[in-house]
């Protein structure tokens, strides 16, 4: 009866505190410079400490420069967000993989690549795309500032209990079909609070199928289906990617958490609160044309008219597509771009670096494109460095970065131009999200790829 | 210390909108910072660059109350966007429904998220868009009344609703709760 959040849960209370409220434990606590300066400037006023600094994380990903590492942040105001948390992660004696660390990197993606993201953990981050962490068997949610604070002086939580919504995804997906599409296709189907105060649990052989990176894609996006977290049970996939990782745990520590993991899945006769399915080998690659991650279409389809439209998704459509600039009708395929941004806690990985690469190989970007990768770590750079990505990305004239958030929330200095339009593998397609004014379509790693060589969106199944 | 919420009159502005993200209520640009005051002036930037934006109406200002459309706050998890709208003078914001992480840093800030049905924030819409509008939004009653003929119930999450009337101190609360979290590191090591 037991589904593998209940299992994740129940683990973890410390005490119920009210009827489906619980103080709940954390295990890992992610910090980055953006979300936490107030937390820590909190504990100092109160005089308290950081519980468990060894259950802590920080790195800087949100707001630092990704070209050359070796000048000073030239944003004053930025520079000092990163100092502080190099300051506060000293004086309570937190982790950091600071700036010039060959561990930094965007926190989803540094978590996972070290092995301190394992199976069964509850897991928090002042960052929404903390549900990225849930492909592992996590309970992994992203919390706002105050509780942060919260996490750092108790190591616990207060919560309400999440629902729990199942999302049975079946099927073989079609070459050119990347996990990216299955989850634009999922929010396309449920909306963007279609999951709202539950928890996702990814099941069916298509997410058996995923590999670990692709699974982290598809959780990563939970939180713009409006979920809490985003999981799915820990299978050899799981154990496979996570054996050797630096934290992650060795000889008996490893076979006993062996053994605990394989328990961490939903029993057959489990009840779930909701249920939705989606059948792979009906899904083609996922191009959105609005402003909300929701608002999105095959690539073979063409922008809705809203006046077609259900009468409450109206109003928000015929704003979206005069902030997008496409009149109802027009085909996706062939819609000219300006910039391409391949990067984000959503498809940063060394795989989707691998296959863009494939993608651009002996091409070379259009004229008019600007195009940027930007690795999700400083170890995922250098491994593609490694494997000569690097040296295909540059030959085909796209910009070869440092890591970072960059690009996806614009917050240093890559950003779009008014009326820009790019193609991002990223996860918001917001107003202003990527610069004010700027126009993303969010897109796989190989649709942005085919995207910045052609200079207009394509399929890249008839590429 | 959160700004306890027990029962507020004041002024209502309607902004007929679905989903409206963090992004839209505090853009990226202002969360370099380190200090959690100074959003006043960063709320709806972008928006309020318009004239016509709801916010800029001259019979908008001093408004307390927002009514809004569905899955407010939806997005990033960033705290700002409800620093911002506190520092702006809102205390509560009425909508069909909101985002889970915006809902529990609400209730860390003194800022009610009241839900209720479609057909009732409608109308509040509506009544608001005539100017000069004001509701009462009673915490401890659970209910959202005006002058003249609307007064509805609402629920509220009863956790949030403890933080807000009473105005906890949440870190200091859970602390009282020391033995039951040393126990349980102590069986989980």
């Amino acid at each position: 009866m037991t589904t593998l959040f209940d299992r994740v849960w129940d683990a973890h209370v410390v005490k119920q505190l009210a009827d489906g409220v619980a103080l709940l434990y954390v295990d890992l606590h992610l910090v980055h410079e953006v979300t936490s300066p107030q937390a820590f400037a909190g504990l100092r006023r109160e005089g308290r400490r950081v519980r468990r600094p060894e259950r802590t994380l920080a790195t800087v990903d949100h707001n630092v420069p990704t070209g050359d590492r070796s000048l000073p942040i030239a944003d004053s105001v930025a520079a000092v967000q990163v100092d502080t948390l190099g300051t506060n992660a000293q004086d309570f004696g937190v982790e950091l993989f600071g700036l010039t660390s060959p561990g930094q990197g965007i926190v989803h993606v540094i978590g996972p690549e070290l092995g301190a993201t394992q199976p069964g953990m509850v897991i928090v981050c002042g960052d929404s795309h903390t549900s990225t962490h849930g492909a592992f068997g996590a309970f992994a949610l992203g919390i706002g500032t105050s509780e942060v604070e919260h996490v750092l002086a108790t190591q616990c939580i207060v919560l309400a209990k999440p629902k729990n919504l199942e999302a049975r995804i079946t099927g073989s997906r079609a070459p050119g079909v990347s996990a990216k599409d299955l989850i634009l296709a999922l929010i396309g189907k449920i909306g963007t609070a279609g999951a709202a105060g539950h928890v996702i649990e990814y099941t069916g052989d298509a997410i058996r199928a995923l590999s670990m990176e692709e699974r982290m894609t598809v959780c990563n996006m939970s939180i713009e289906a409006g979920a809490r977290a985003g999981m799915i049970a820990p299978d050899d996939v799981t154990f496979a990617y996570l054996h050797g990782r630096p934290r992650a745990p060795t000889g008996a520590a490893w076979t006993a958490a062996l053994s605990r993991w394989r328990t961490l899945r939903s029993d057959p006769s489990a009840r779930y609160d909701a249920q939705v399915q989606l059948d792979a080998s009906k899904v083609g690659p996922q191009v959105t044309w609005g402003t909300t991650p929701g608002m999105v279409a095959d690539i073979g389809g063409r922008v809705p008219d809203p006046a077609k439209l259900p009468e409450t998704e109206r109003e928000a459509a015929v704003r979206a597509l005069e902030y997008m600039g496409l009149a109802p009708g027009m085909p996706l395929e062939g819609l000219p771009i300006d910039r391409v941004f391949l990067g984000s806690c959503t498809n940063a990985r060394i795989e989707d670096l691998r296959a863009a690469a494939n993608m651009v190989r002996g091409r070379h970007v259009a004229s008019r494109v600007r195009a940027l990768v930007v690795p999700g770590s400083q170890r995922v750079k250098a491994q593609a460095e490694q494997e000569g990505l690097d040296r295909v990305f540059r030959e085909a004239g796209f910009e070869w970065r440092n890591a970072g958030c960059s690009m996806c929330l614009g917050m240093n200095a890559d950003v779009l131009g008014a009326g820009e339009r790019c193609a991002a593998t990223s996860n918001r397609n917001f107003e202003g999200r990527q610069g004010r004014g700027g126009r993303t379509h969010l897109m796989s790693p190989v649709m942005a790829a085919a995207a910045a060589i052609e200079g207009r969106l394509v399929d890249v199944r008839a590429w | 210390m959160v700004t306890p919420f027990v029962r507020h009159r004041g002024k209502v502005v309607a902004l007929p909108r679905a989903n409206v993200d963090t992004d839209q209520i505090v853009p990226k640009q202002f969360l370099k910072g380190i200090e959690r005051t100074g959003f006043a002036q960063s709320l709806f930037y972008d928006w309020r660059a318009n004239p016509d934006f709801e916010l800029n109406r001259p019979d908008a200002q001093g408004a307390t109350i927002l009514v809004t459309g569905p899955n407010f706050g939806c997005g990033s998890s960033r705290e700002h966007a409800v620093w911002a709208l506190a520092q702006y003078g809102f205390r509560a914001i009425i909508a069909p429904s909101f985002a889970d992480i915006f809902t529990a840093n609400c209730y860390r800030n003194g800022v009610l998220p009241v839900r209720l049905p479609a057909a009732e924030v409608d109308i509040l819409m509506r009544n608001a868009a005539r100017g000069n509008y004001e509701l009462v939004v009673d915490l401890a009653e659970l209910r959202v009344a005006d002058d003249r003929d609307f007064s509805t119930a609402f629920t509220a999450d009863a956790y949030g609703r403890e933080l807000l009337l009473r105005g906890l101190d949440e870190i200091g609360r859970t602390l009282l709760e020391e033995p039951s979290i040393a126990a349980y590191e102590r069986s989980h090591s």
